[in-house]
């Protein structure tokens, strides 16, 4: 069953100077079918200005569709009547820590959502102490805010769209102002969601060692999209991702110039053990 | 460091005045600074300070903290004081040069600067002992008739507890601002007053516009978050009256009904 679909997707961007007259119309999203299995782990990759962010936003209902329709969990996102059950079943996570968290405490910013929804007081708290203890920061529900890393400060963000108990949710470069522990932990605890929760997940970023459990990626260029497959059919096109301005990861660059080079490898290796039993097996 | 300031002037520590509902403690203090107005004689004096002196006891914060918060109106206090006494006519006690003290504007120089004190220590001490945080959430329940009025109680209480939220966030974010134009020779240090206020004029226009963004940023992820304002909301720590909240209401009407009582007898 599909729990985010989009057809024939269109965002038009209308630039404007200072009178209001329309300078100028830049197309974001450009004709974009897209299908997201419910319970799947989904990755959409693309350099800056693909019109990743963009789409994402659409899934929350952020944006209205230009053209096109996008429907989560069987609701069309342009329909007014629906829109918070649309922002319940499709929670957003933001690039930056700072900007997301409305709490003063830890457990106050995950109880805001269900604050919102009109959650009853007990169930609040019940699953406040869920969310946090999915994501790992239970010991910190005390914690302001501001004491904590930037990973942590993403967990958080995180069990607070949890704490909606959304269906799926959508991270829109959580890790991009992370550094590489904290963007370690963010994707450990989104990965624990899907597979623990069975939340789907789709992931939007341009690390693309974040992708490799990802069950479906999908690479977004000019707003369009380009490529989608498993993980290891998009690395298995090297040069492609290069035409797109995407790196492959290391281990995988390596492998395809070994390859280029006459060594008898498989196409797309993703990690380093993948390699080494290639090479050594 | 900057992220380790303590808003407001909240001192943390274990009492029963800390675990007070915030409703009770802002009534409390405008019933106390209410009732220093309706003394006539000292011995109502002497009962509010009696009475402030056992509430400070309680609240286990030390007594140097609430002092600080008299250094900021100090000079007010003075310049209050000095008119009373010396511009109020009646039977003159001294005189010197031009200046002359009179019994009523020695009498009126005292009750105003105890008055002051009072009301001064009084309010901080209800800052003390309570998070800013449940001084919004106390305000909003206590203002919530003003709903009627149409008035935007839960907006405000909500914009409040964000600008706290945000306040060491944007700090950080200056200091960040001021280090990076110091880097490259900006000066905020040498020169007068004014000198030093037009230095500031670089550094308030990224702040800004950095703060806008981050109000657009959040504005969307409350949004995300389903945030649709006051109506229909549910809180995860509402505010609840325990028996020592009504226990509190008591001794404030006791204190206010007895000192008011001392403060009206025909003595002095």
């Amino acid at each position: 069953m599909s729990i985010v679909k989009t057809k024939d997707l269109v965002f038009e961007y209308i630039r404007r100077d200072e009178e209001g007259n329309v300078e100028g119309i830049t197309t974001a999203v450009d004709h974009v079918n897209l299908t997201v299995r419910e319970g799947s782990f989904i990755a959409i990759l693309g350099h800056n200005g693909s019109g990743k962010s963009t789409l994402a936003k659409h899934i929350n209902a952020i944006l209205d569709p230009t053209e096109g329709t996008v429907w989560v969990d069987g609701m069309d996102t342009a329909d007014p009547e629906k829109l918070w059950d649309i922002r319940q079943r499709a929670g957003m996570v933001f690039q930056n820590p700072d900007n997301q968290i409305i709490g003063q405490v830890v457990e106050e910013d995950v109880g805001f959502g269900p604050e919102n929804m009109g959650v009853p007081t007990e169930e609040i708290w019940q699953r406040v102490e869920e969310s946090l203890r999915a994501v790992g920061m239970y010991e910190y529900r005390k914690y302001s805010p501001n004491k904590l890393s930037g990973g942590q400060k993403q967990r958080v963000s995180i069990a607070g769209v949890l704490a909606m108990h959304p269906k799926v949710i959508v991270l829109d470069e959580p890790t991009a102002m992370l550094d590489p522990s904290g963007r370690k932990e963010v994707i450990r605890a989104v990965r624990a969601l899907n597979q623990v929760e069975g939340v789907t997940v789709i992931l939007i970023t341009h690390y693309m060692e974040e992708i490799v459990h990802a069950d479906q990626v999908f690479v977004m260029d000019q707003g369009r999209i380009a490529m989608e497959g498993t993980p290891r059919e998009v690395f298995s096109r090297v040069e492609e991702l290069k035409s797109l301005r995407l790196d492959v990861p290391q281990v995988t660059l390596l492998a395809y110039e070994l390859k280029k080079r006459g060594l008898e490898l498989p196409d797309g290796i993703l990690t380093t053990e993948e390699l080494v039993k290639a090479l050594c097996g | 460091m900057l992220r380790d300031i303590t808003l407001g002037q909240y001192y943390q520590t274990e009492s029963v005045l800390h675990k007070l509902d915030p409703r009770v403690k802002i009534g409390g203090t405008l019933l106390f600074i209410l009732t220093l107005f309706f003394y006539k004689n000292f011995l109502g004096y002497l009962a509010a300070i009696l009475f402030l002196a056992a509430v400070i006891r309680l609240s286990h914060v030390p007594f140097s903290y609430m002092i600080k918060g008299m250094r900021s109106i100090l000079f007010l206090l003075l310049i209050t004081v000095a008119f009373n006494l010396f511009l109020t006519p009646g039977t003159v006690l001294v005189a010197f040069w031009k200046l002359k003290i009179t019994q009523e504007g020695l009498k009126a120089a005292v009750t105003i600067a105890l008055r002051l004190t009072m009301l001064i220590i009084g309010s901080s001490l209800m800052t003390l002992t309570t998070t800013p945080n449940n001084l919004t959430d106390g305000m909003e329940k206590m203002m919530g008739f003003m709903k009627i009025f149409k008035a935007p109680v839960h907006e405000m209480a909500m914009m409040m507890s964000i600008a706290l939220r945000f306040i060491p966030i944007l700090l950080e974010e200056t200091d960040k601002i001021m280090k990076a134009q110091m880097a490259r020779g900006a000066d905020f240090e040498s020169g007068n007053l004014i000198a030093r206020a037009k230095a500031m004029v670089p550094l308030l226009v990224p702040l800004f516009i950095s703060a806008f963004r981050r109000a657009n940023d959040l504005a969307m992820a409350m949004e995300a978050r389903c945030y649709r304002g006051g109506e229909g909301r549910t809180k995860m720590k509402p505010l609840q009256y325990k028996k020592r909240d009504y226990l509190a209401y008591l001794c404030m009407v006791g204190f206010m009904a007895g000192s008011i009582w001392l403060g009206r007898l025909p003595v002095l």
